[in-house]
């Protein structure tokens, strides 16, 4: 019988074959936390008793409070910078990026289980891995025994079909899904993309679709390797890491879903959950107070590209504060060489060190009471950015570079 | 079995109704943060809320971050056992590896604020006495009941050393 991605890739870390439904215990080959959930991860890897670290890989990544805007957090980074040096593990500074994207370039293998004690560990599906959040304790026990207990999920198949039109994007695709098949439409499922609009897709655009499969409660949003996978992994200077991957032509899924991208337009997810999408249309108009482009959903090179091209020609509204946030330390100097950073800075805009920044509501662009923040991030849940009296909207690059060129919530597609 | 008065709250209660985070910094210090447990979902929740209370909700309970932080301080807060129609994926999970117990029923409309329940997990029942109405829903695992009775994964793995499901 044939198998979807995730029971492919299950099954060869479970060492048997295994199907849907199935709770197995399974090796990971990447195991991470971040700095909101690192702590607690090594308070419990000491409780349970472990000593060595057991994954290949196994990364501590300081991204969320980056640099730290308080002594708590600082003393926090610090019990992360005490066990890698203990363990002799890697650990990712502040500044270098955000766990996803580094995930992303350095070390997400086609065919890899990976586990990160952050939701959306999901990104690396883009590259043909079975990625998936977990909790703290999960975590430890990874770290700990290089294992992890799962049910190997039913997957839904998600056919999308068609060229994007102009002024839509991958951002505006996977919103779009969500808000089909609602914010719990996938939960304890993986997704799979496919069909001749995702093979189109250029690998940041694949990792953003990946990255939100969590905000239709998935598990998992996988893509199957193709030559561009290949090529990224080439330009990260890992080619030897590329494998096929694809789900069997007979394998079984839950549901299959068809999109025709041709006939799409700008979305939005209004407040406060991701699912209560609406066209740009339906909102145009609507006063913001500040824009964020970036994140681990849309902080790659093709994104700054997007806005840059926009705001290059329209300037940025006064009255809007605008923040730009790379998802690494790789991305913030090509954007530098390509000069994208010129074109924000001269428009007014502030750079933020890549990392979560005001995605998280810790710091770096907390909003005001009342204020409307639109954001190319990946959540708008009441109080997601620090302020549970502010509203967010989420969008695509093109729909947020527009937006802040003209002060309120535009259709990107007038200013091509 | 467990007894406890009802709190309610509706659908797609999140990660960040739960643990906030503008709280991010008291991340290390959970009985601190537990003083802050819902207050974006109910202002008054976390002054209010008694030892052994039972909070009942609606549909994607809990969806949002990988924040363990959010069952342990619900279960900080005394919150006995949360009852919903049903709950996001990585909150479901971190529920149990803390041994905050999970119940999914359809039925919550039924149920209201204030309300004593008394709920069977071994058995799947649940108890209305306000109202005398009674319902069953699906037990959960065995191994995971076992982990929920020892008080969290980690107490589990103390016991056994590794994972033996």
């Amino acid at each position: 019988m044939g198998k979807t991605m995730a029971e492919k890739i299950i099954s060869e870390h479970v060492g048997k074959e295994v199907k849907a439904g199935e709770i197995v215990v399974a090796g990971v080959d990447v195991a991470f936390v971040q700095d909101g959930t690192g702590p607690l991860m090594v308070e419990q890897f000491h409780k349970m008793g472990f000593d060595s670290v057991k994954p290949k890989i196994a990364i501590l990544f300081i991204d969320h409070a980056a640099p730290s805007p308080r002594k708590e957090l600082s003393n926090a980074h610090n019990v992360l910078r005490g066990f890698a040096q203990q363990k002799n593990i890697k650990l990712v500074e502040i500044g270098e990026g955000i766990s996803h994207q580094i995930v992303a370039e350095k070390y997400a293998k086609p065919g890899d289980l990976i586990v990160g004690a952050d939701s959306h560990t999901c990104t690396a599906g883009a590259l043909g891995a079975f990625a998936t959040g977990m909790g703290s304790t999960d975590l430890a026990l990874a770290f700990g025994t290089g294992k992890v207990w799962l049910k190997v999920p039913e997957t839904i198949r998600v056919e999308v079909t068609g060229n994007l039109p102009d002024g839509v994007c991958a951002k505006d695709l996977i919103i779009k899904i969500i808000g089909d098949i609602g914010a719990d439409g996938a939960t304890y499922k993986a997704l799979e993309f496919v069909g001749d609009t995702i093979e189109n897709l250029s690998m940041e655009s694949r990792l953003t679709l990946s990255n939100m499969a969590v905000e239709a409660g998935a598990k998992a949003g996988l893509i199957p390797t193709d030559e561009k996978t290949r090529a990224f992994l080439r330009e990260h200077n890992r080619e030897e890491d590329y494998r096929e991957i694809a789900p069997d032509h007979d394998a079984i899924y839950e549901r299959i879903i068809k999109i025709d991208a041709s006939s799409m337009e700008p979305v939005v997810s209004k407040p406060h959950t991701v699912d209560n999408v609406a066209p740009v249309s339906a909102v145009e108009g609507t006063r913001i107070d500040q824009v964020v482009i970036g994140t681990c959903t849309n902080g790659r090179m093709e994104d700054l590209r997007i806005a840059a091209n926009i705001l290059k020609k329209h300037g940025k509204a006064s009255g809007v504060r605008l923040i730009i946030v790379p998802a690494s330390q790789k991305i913030l100097l090509d954007a530098i060489h390509e000069g994208l950073m010129d074109i924000f800075v001269q428009c007014g805009a502030t750079i933020l060190p890549p990392g979560c920044g005001p995605c998280v509501g810790v710091h770096g662009g907390v909003p005001g009471d009342g204020e409307k923040v639109l954001s190319t991030q990946n959540r708008n849940f009441k109080g997601r950015m620090g302020n549970p009296k502010a509203e967010i909207y989420l969008c695509s690059p093109a729909t947020a570079a527009a937006s802040a060129a003209k002060g309120v919530i535009t259709d990107p597609r007038k200013l091509l | 079995m467990l007894k406890g008065r009802v709190w309610k709250f509706g659908d797609n209660i999140s990660t960040d109704h739960i643990a906030p985070g503008r709280y991010f910094h008291l991340r290390s210090n959970l009985p601190e943060l537990a003083k802050h447990v819902l207050e974006d979902a109910r202002e008054d929740f976390p002054e209010l809320v008694q030892k052994g209370d039972i909070i009942v909700a609606g549909k994607n309970f809990g969806l949002g971050s990988s924040r363990e932080h959010a069952p342990r301080i619900i279960k900080l807060a005394g919150i006995s056992c949360v009852v919903a129609k049903s709950f996001a994926r990585i909150f479901f999970r971190n529920s149990i590896n803390v041994g905050l117990p999970l119940v999914e029923l359809q039925e919550t409309d039924e149920i209201d604020e204030g309300d004593i329940l008394e709920i069977d997990l071994r058995r799947g029942t649940l108890f209305n006495i306000t109202k005398g109405r009674g319902y069953s829903f699906e037990p959960l695992p065995s191994f995971v009941l076992e982990i929920l009775e020892l008080g969290g994964i980690d107490e589990y793995m103390k016991k056994y050393g590794d994972y033996r499901f």
